[in-house]
């Protein structure tokens, strides 16, 4: 079986009992397993300072763990070769919270960023993609804008344009709504959800509770002093789901 | 179908060429200078030395050192004569008493040397087939001691043994110039790198967190540091250039045989014009391994 079809059996992303500290602090996150499904949309929770933004460093693959097994699309990540975590990290999505636009880039260019990294097409094809996402989050108009002219909830629907440009099998988005008016914040959510209908599978820390029950078939991550709260196994072993292939 | 591995005309972009630029071209320039002169020094040492032993291979020079002008004549005539008969000699020739007054007259002043107050040596100039040995002068001493007794032979390449000597270690200080200079240069892009990987170090991560290789991210600041350095490189190449000319008149300007050995040939010239073009590729391959090399250490 290859690594993809087996990470279609086992879940597109698997922890195993992961630990995270740095340096020789105590550990950030403890014991942390859950299986991420294909198509599968979660919301993490937590108080600051619970650790979603260590969890989700290392599903962006920003940091490896200090123990345990993480593995992602049937590979484990923590003994594949540094050489070929690039081509993982290409289907995962991040939306910052911090946004990390590149500042001397346009919103063009930083939403074009994805497709020319992984230089799959063209620059036509790259100029019809890029414009279309940015009319989809209203943002046409602002092509040629640099990240210091646009307000934060413009900057932060550029990052959301950037991570799901090039379609990733996984989209992780830490706070995505948090600088944009309510409406704007469904529209995105939207988005997320066309995407996870598509088998992206979805994974969005919030603080905003009002968004965990827009999507009602959505599971519910909630991480306590960098412990995961899965009393009913459901995060670890949950129930499969039907995915639409991508087309 | 992948149509680039490398983010291509994006790379321009992505990272902003000032940042990259800055003092960079001029650093180059310098060094790319001072390294054509170095280069054009040691070639033209190089050939100054080739031209001269080529020149006095085989040279032997016999002095007839007697004070009576007449005993002189008679031993240095009959040392002609014994020399011409010789099969290892190719050409012989009396140097004759003008071209000795004039060989003189710089130490003695004007016709000290014909007038015969201060008595001369007769001077024999040698050629002999092939390279001079000690043991062929002793062969000619034996040939002469018979006829002419106040005969001295002594290899031309002997007298120059010194001036050979200074040659091959100003050669030497050429060839370690321009490796100290391409140290420094390859210090400086090293540098230079390390500070733009600095500047630059949140875009480098978005990148890298976008799925871009080291690869594609030492491409971009190798194109950088390439474009500085063809810049630099040519601004160097003609400063150069510009300094060897004029050095080259002024040493002409003497018009000593010596130096007029010392001329540049079109082997040279494409060597020195080879030098900036090594520059670029020093500095292109250095700024690829410094970024590489920090790359390593994130995840």
């Amino acid at each position: 079986m290859s690594s993809d079809a087996s990470a279609a059996a086992d879940g597109i992303v698997r922890f195993d009992n992961v630990g995270l500290r740095y340096g020789s602090d105590r550990e950030v996150l403890s014991d942390v397993s859950f299986t991420l499904y294909p198509g599968s949309f979660y919301f993490l929770t937590g108080a600051s300072g619970a650790g979603k933004t260590s969890l989700l460093k290392l599903l962006y693959l920003a940091q490896r763990p200090s123990r345990g097994i993480i593995s992602m699309f049937g590979n484990d990540v923590i003994t594949t070769p540094r050489a070929r975590l690039p081509e993982f990290r290409r289907r995962i999505g991040t939306v910052f919270q911090d946004f990390r636009l590149v500042p001397h880039l346009s919103a063009f260019d930083n939403v074009a960023l994805p497709l020319r990294i992984a230089g799959l097409v063209g620059e036509e094809e790259i100029r019809t993609h890029v414009h279309d996402m940015l009319e989809w989050v209203g943002l046409d108009h602002r092509a040629e804008a640099r990240p210091e002219t646009l307000s934060g909830g413009e900057q932060q629907r550029v990052a959301i344009a950037r991570a799901v440009i090039a379609r990733p099998e996984i989209l992780v988005a830490d706070e995505p709504t948090g600088n944009v008016d309510p409406d704007m914040a469904l529209r995105l959510l939207r988005l997320f959800e066309s995407l996870n209908r598509l088998g992206t599978t979805v994974v969005v820390a919030t603080h905003d509770v009002h968004l965990l029950r827009k999507v009602p078939e959505s599971l519910i991550m909630r991480l306590d002093k960098g412990r995961l709260a899965d009393p009913t196994g459901a995060l670890r072993y949950p129930p499969r789901r039907t995915v639409v292939p991508a087309q | 179908m992948n149509r680039s591995r490398t983010l291509g005309a994006a790379a321009a972009r992505i990272l902003p060429q000032a940042r990259m630029g800055g003092p960079m071209p001029w650093v180059i320039a310098i060094m790319i200078a001072l390294t054509v002169i170095a280069v054009a020094a040691g070639l033209a040492l190089a050939n100054l030395a080739a031209n001269a032993r080529a020149e006095i291979a085989g040279g032997v020079t016999v002095q007839v050192v007697e004070a009576i002008p007449a005993a002189r004549d008679r031993q240095a005539e009959s040392a002609l004569a014994v020399l011409g008969n010789r099969d290892d000699v190719a050409s012989v020739r009396r140097v004759g008493d003008a071209e000795l007054a004039a060989l003189l007259e710089p130490w003695l002043g004007e016709g000290a040397g014909a007038s015969g107050a201060i008595p001369t040596p007769a001077l024999i100039d040698v050629r002999l087939r092939g390279e001079v040995t000690t043991q062929r002068l002793a062969s000619l001493r034996a040939a002469l001691a018979p006829v002419a007794p106040s005969a001295r032979v002594d290899a031309q390449a002997g007298w120059l043994g010194p001036v050979f000597d200074t040659i091959a270690s100003l050669r030497l200080l050429a060839l370690g110039l321009v490796l100290l200079l391409a140290a420094t240069s390859a210090a400086a892009v090293w540098l230079a790198a390390r500070s733009a990987l600095g500047a630059n170090r949140d875009t480098i991560e978005v990148i890298h967190h976008l799925g871009g290789t080291d690869g594609q991210i030492a491409g971009m600041f190798q194109r950088s540091i390439a474009l500085d350095a063809v810049s630099g490189g040519l601004a160097g190449l003609l400063a150069g250039l510009a300094a060897i000319m004029l050095l080259g008149r002024q040493f002409s300007a003497l018009g000593s045989g010596l130096v007029a050995g010392g001329g540049l040939g079109v082997t040279d010239w494409l060597l020195i014009v080879a030098v900036p073009v090594v520059g670029v590729l020093l500095a292109t391959l250095t700024a690829r391994l410094t970024v590489l090399a920090a790359l390593k250490r994130i995840l």
